[in-house]
């Protein structure tokens, strides 16, 4: 992560990405595959073009619900982490709950939260959110316990407060497992979304995917799956650029 | 005991390792005077850095105390020059706010502290380096940023784990000889601690060595070396005597002789 958006580094694997989708649509082409078997990439792009503003209107419903879901998760993991590390019965009591609460199948939950919640947004938040505060409060927990302390006593030899402290030394050494995390919880988060709509909602790209599915429009799901690939993505680079930009002593580093 | 600025009164700690009491510091009496260089000599796990440790306040002796300009402290954090054994910079910060830290920490203004930071850069040879982070410094600048961060703690007394443990010993000696100006600069008591005799007889005006574990004093040597004090001192029929000393004193407490 030397520079951010290294155009040399990313050639090779756009490169490749291109080839393949020539591929697909050559083969397509060639041994005339019907849409229902595998849409060729042509007629993706013109199911893309063509439904562009009901798409949008989906989008526009996941990526909220991504993004809330996100930062809610964020938030939980935080206090639950911070928590944590400072009273270790809490730690006891609430880190096997946090590792139960992932074995759960998460489709089982989600119909027991429209039952609860509707068809709206809040039960896709909240799937959203249980999907992504584990990677994020395991890791901020395992970054709490790898603090320093040797620095900690040296700052309290210098009668530093608390804040200096947690400002210079716990949240720098933190920073790099809070986006290792984030990355991960980044990239479930749209996945998440989308799951959720699919048991059910009003609007999103999940029930915009079952509704095309039942009507044979195998393009536009397609399309919808890639648009749900690029959320993914941009959610991913994102996270990437956040962590570039709030380290600046890793990127010293690998020079 | 009265005009010690800092002195130890039958210390004795102990750490609990597996379950079992692994006793470290035996009755460790010692002073410092006012502007003094002290150094404590000793093999490697004999307790140094614990004495250090307890002195500053980090751990609480099991028996004995620690007193400052003949207060007591009991065992609370008192805001010393300590310098750990590990430079511990931190890695995330460049020079210039590493350095700063102290002042930062009480409340300075970033703008005044740096330029405080900056005047002194030259002294400790770190100009031009105010905006690399520690992992693009030498080792040997690392220490020395570290020292001038110790520097920089309001105290007048200084507690210098192995500043020079892990250098070379070019490096070392070039350190040593800056050192002894820094000290005569500030003008601060100095607790300096090494598993090398020469560096110790170089600087110090006293020497206490301390045992194998559990770390006793067994020898308290005043160094009446005439300061300023040249490099080629270390040639010297006196330096000699001095080193014969402590080398003996070391083979008789250590089953394995000097390090
Ligand atoms: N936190 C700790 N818990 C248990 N034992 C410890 C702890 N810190 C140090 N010890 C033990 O106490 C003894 C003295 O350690 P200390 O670090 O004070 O020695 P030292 O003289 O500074 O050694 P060195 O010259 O190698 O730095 C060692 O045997 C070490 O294993
Ligand atoms: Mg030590």
């Amino acid at each position: 992560m030397k520079k951010w958006g290294n155009t040399g580094a990313n050639l090779p694997p756009l490169v490749f990405l291109v080839l393949l989708i020539a591929i697909w649509e050559v083969t397509g082409r060639a041994f005339n595959i019907p849409d229902h078997i595998l849409p060729a990439p042509s007629s993706i792009g013109k199911a893309l073009l063509n439904n562009m503003p009901l798409l949008w209107l989906h989008t526009k419903m996941t990526i909220t619900a991504a993004s809330v879901g996100l930062v809610l998760a964020v938030f939980v993991a935080l206090v639950l982490s911070v928590l944590m590390n400072r009273v270790k019965m809490i730690k006891r009591v609430f880190y096997p709950l946090l590792v139960i609460s992932q074995t759960v199948p998460i489709i089982a939950l989600i119909p027991i939260m429209i039952i609860w919640f509707g068809f709206g947004l809040l039960p896709k938040i909240l799937v959203v959110t249980l999907v992504c505060f584990f990677p994020l409060s395991v890791n901020l927990t395992e970054g709490l316990e790898n603090v320093d302390n040797e620095l900690i006593d040296l700052l309290k030899v210098m009668k530093a407060g608390p804040w200096r402290i947690f400002k210079s030394v716990q949240m720098p050494s933190v920073l790099p497992y809070f986006f290792s995390g984030l990355k991960i919880s980044a990239t479930y988060s749209v996945m998440g979304a989308v799951i959720a709509e699919w048991l059910g909602a009003r609007a999103g790209l999940g029930i915009y995917m079952t509704r095309a599915m039942h009507s044979y429009s195998y393009s536009s799901f397609f399309a919808a799956i890639f648009i749900v690939v690029l959320l993914s993505m941009s959610l991913f680079k994102f996270t990437e650029l956040l962590a570039w930009l709030s380290m600046p002593w890793n990127r010293i580093k690998e020079e | 005991m009265c005009d010690a600025k800092l002195s130890l009164r039958e210390v004795s700690s102990a750490y609990i390792h597996n379950g079992r009491i692994l006793p470290v510091l035996d009755t460790i009496s010692m002073q410092v005077k006012e502007g003094e260089f002290v150094s404590l000599l000793g093999p490697s796990g004999s307790g140094k850095s614990t004495l250090l440790k307890i002195i500053a306040g980090l751990i609480k002796p099991d028996a004995g105390s620690v007193f400052l300009n003949g207060k007591e402290l009991k065992g609370t954090i008192v805001k010393m020059g300590y310098m750990p054994q590990k430079d511990l910079l931190l890695p995330w910060k460049p020079l210039l706010y590493n350095a700063a830290l102290p002042l930062l920490a009480q409340g300075t203004g970033k703008k005044e502290a740096y330029n405080k930071v900056r005047e002194l850069l030259p002294v400790f040879g770190l100009e031009g380096f105010e905006n690399s982070y520690p992992s693009q410094l030498s080792g040997g600048m690392r220490q020395r940023a570290a020292l001038l961060r110790t520097v920089l703690i309001d105290s007048e007394v200084m507690l210098l784990d192995e500043p020079f443990g892990a250098l070379d010993a070019l490096t070392r000696e070039r350190l040593q000889e800056w050192m002894l100006k820094i000290w005569d600069h500030f003008k601060r008591s100095v607790i300096f601690v090494t598993h090398s005799i020469d560096e110790a007889i170089y600087l110090s005006d006293r020497i206490y060595m301390i045992s194998e574990l559990p770390g006793k004093i067994v020898l308290e040597q005043a160094i009446n070396l005439p300061r300023p004090r040249a490099r080629d001192i270390v040639l010297s029929p006196l330096f000699t005597e001095y080193k014969q000393n402590l080398m003996t004193a070391l083979a008789n407490e250590t089953t394995w002789g000097n390090s």
